[in-house]
């Protein structure tokens, strides 16, 4: 392993092709030097990441309940279990309609909001902070919040305050799932931590526009406002459009701070496929085969949506705010 | 609104000038007030009695009761003190721990010429493909099975290895100035002291970056630490949240007050760094 090569070579690509140009000790050795920087996360990502990953494949194909070195080989049968047992269907529809609701509203808002800003000449910090600010709370902190001050089922909850200057009852905001309210506070709650965020990613890519397109428009006739929004502003975000719409979906996927403090384990509605794993393989039943079983399916899943956008936008989580 | 710059103000003057303007603010204002809501709830819960949380009327400003923090830490019942440690330690040491290895394996894979490079850089990025939050299941077998239920090595060890914040340095050491790294080598430093002596100190904004997105994410996380946090002693902050939602004993003040205690550094850390964060959020599309 004496192949030493230029100093300062940029690209990360192999440095065959450059001639050689001898350095003294192991200081300069890029072998060495390259296991002896990356050697620590490389090891920890394999146990802590690929050996968990793997240990989880092994364990969907046996009888695994309260074990996790189990010895009783079962074959597909906790794929059938968990996929005929009603509740981790029944998640899988609940993120459906979860997204169905979040995706279109915190796209819309975190445009909104990012045109608007977008717009200000003064005070344009100050209004950028306040929605930014609330990506520093966390769901548990939102959640009590929403549970327990505005949408809290009793007369002095905020909403019920604000609806009975109207004359209206008193609603069950959440411990009764029809008329199904409750979607209304989840999806308040992450609409007002998120949007702010994804605001900052399309204040970033409308900064990137170039002004001549306006201009360009703005000679040919085009009136300012609908017009221009729709045929150059909106276009030209279309790959921020993209990548938001995509991290969003991940997110509900994984949804499971808001709804375990604002639902409950216990409610028979509403439970995301990641309660039902926690439940499944962490509840009293402790099964950690059918609980693994349910994590590869989801797995699947995710690398799917995530393989169908790389087709249609180019790899890259990084470069796609740009 | 004399503060019109010239470029932008050729195009904002058609559409309808201080009316239009009025117009913007007015509907940016309300939307701030909506997005403002939630921290007043918090910080007047905090600071009324339980009478006046649950009152009849509506009161718009509380009685600021700021024995209620002190209450809230001297209530032996609640541990809310025990488990704001607990949190400060977490995020703290997951912070430093993240920072260290993702930066030197994302500097290794960018900067180092090492023929197998790029296939490592493509094993890191297919444990991508994979959520963590997915994998809480087997995680958790591994780390009891190692004996690290209701420890900090269990809190923390587990999260340090991102491969997401990898492959941020790596993007990000891809573009650094080779010159200073080349100067470095002339003065007859290795990879490691041109490294720590060059790279690093050119680098602070993009550390001070990633470090506040860890640091809040790490405060925020719920789910790891549910899993983990098996005995009281070592919950962090939002697993004792949590468990004030379901608990029928703590008081109402009390729970906005720890709410609002909970909240408070990371509003400061939020609005202190706020600059570099959404620099660095711009530049690389990530969530904390």
């Amino acid at each position: 392993m004496s192949t030493t090569t230029t100093r300062g070579v940029a690209q990360p690509a192999p440095a065959k092709a450059s001639p050689a140009r001898p350095r003294r000790g192991l200081r300069g050795n890029p072998t060495v030097n390259f296991w002896l920087f990356t050697g620590p996360f490389l090891i920890g990502l394999a146990i802590f990441v690929i050996v968990p990953i793997g240990w989880s494949i092994w364990l969907s194909f046996f009888d695994a309940r309260y074990t996790v070195t189990p010895s009783h080989f079962i074959g597909l049968d906790n794929y059938k279990q968990i996929l005929t047992n009603s509740g981790f269907p029944d998640s899988l529809l609940t993120f459906t309609v979860f997204a169905a609701f979040i995706v279109p509203t915190t796209w819309a808002l975190s445009l909104g909001l990012a045109l608007l800003v977008n717009q200000l000449r003064f005070m344009r910090a100050f209004f950028r902070s306040v929605f930014f600010l609330p990506t520093a709370v966390s769901y548990v902190a939102a959640a009590l919040i929403w549970k327990m001050s505005i949408f809290s089922g009793v007369r002095f909850g905020l909403a019920n305050t604000v609806i009975g200057w109207f004359g209206a009852d008193t609603v069950a905001w959440m411990s009764n799932p029809t008329p199904p309210w409750y979607w209304l506070v989840i999806v308040t709650l992450r609409l007002w931590i998120q949007s702010g965020f994804y605001m900052i990613l399309f204040l970033a890519a409308l900064q990137n526009i170039p002004a001549e397109l306006y201009e360009a428009a703005a000679i040919d006739g085009a009136k300012r406002g609908w017009q221009t929004f729709r045929y150059i502003t909106l276009p030209q975000l279309r790959a921020t459009s993209t990548a938001v719409i995509l991290l969003l979906l991940i997110a509900a996927y994984q949804a499971f701070d808001e709804f375990f403090n604002i639902v409950g384990q216990k409610a028979t509605w509403a439970q995301t496929p990641l309660m039902e794993l926690y439940k499944t393989a962490l509840g009293t039943s402790q099964d950690y085969g059918a609980g693994s079983a349910g994590a590869v399916i989801l797995s699947l899943l995710i690398c799917l949506v995530t393989l169908v956008q790389g087709k249609f936008m180019g790899f890259g989580r990084g470069d796609e705010s740009k | 609104m004399t503060t019109t710059a010239p470029r932008v103000g050729k195009r904002r003057r058609k559409d309808g000038g201080v009316l239009g303007n009025a117009g913007l603010y007015v509907a940016v204002g309300i939307a701030a007030l909506l997005f403002l809501i939630p921290f007043y709830l918090i910080l007047r819960n905090a600071l009324s009695t339980d009478l006046e949380i649950t009152g009849e009327n509506w009161k718009l400003l509380p009685s600021f009761q700021w024995g209620n923090i002190s209450e809230l830490f001297d209530d032996p019942t609640v541990e809310f003190g025990h488990s704001m440690v607990n949190s400060l330690v977490v995020a703290v040491l997951t912070t430093v721990g993240t920072l260290l290895v993702c930066s030197l394996a994302g500097y290794g894979l960018a900067r180092i010429p090492y023929r197998h490079a790029n296939k490592v850089f493509y094993a890191v990025l297919a444990t991508l493909m994979v959520p963590t939050a997915v994998t809480f299941v087997p995680s958790f077998v591994l780390v009891s099975s190692l004996g690290w239920v209701d420890t900090y090595r269990g809190l923390i060890i587990p999260g340090l290895f991102s491969g997401f914040t990898c492959f941020l340095f790596r993007q990000y050491f891809l573009g650094f100035p080779k010159e200073l790294e080349e100067a470095a080598r002339v003065d007859g430093l290795g990879y490691w002291g041109a490294y720590w002596r060059i790279v690093v100190p050119n680098s602070l904004n993009f550390f001070a970056a990633i470090a506040t997105i860890t640091f809040i994410s790490a405060w925020n996380s719920f789910l790891w630490p549910l899993v983990i946090g098996q005995d009281p002693s070592s919950w962090t902050v939002q697993i004792a949240l949590s468990s004030f939602m379901t608990n029928q004993t703590v008081n109402f003040h009390l729970i906005f007050m720890a709410t609002a205690i909970s909240i408070l550094p990371l509003v400061f850390v939020f609005l202190f760094l706020q600059r570099w964060l959404v620099q660095g959020i711009a530049q690389t599309g990530i969530k904390g």
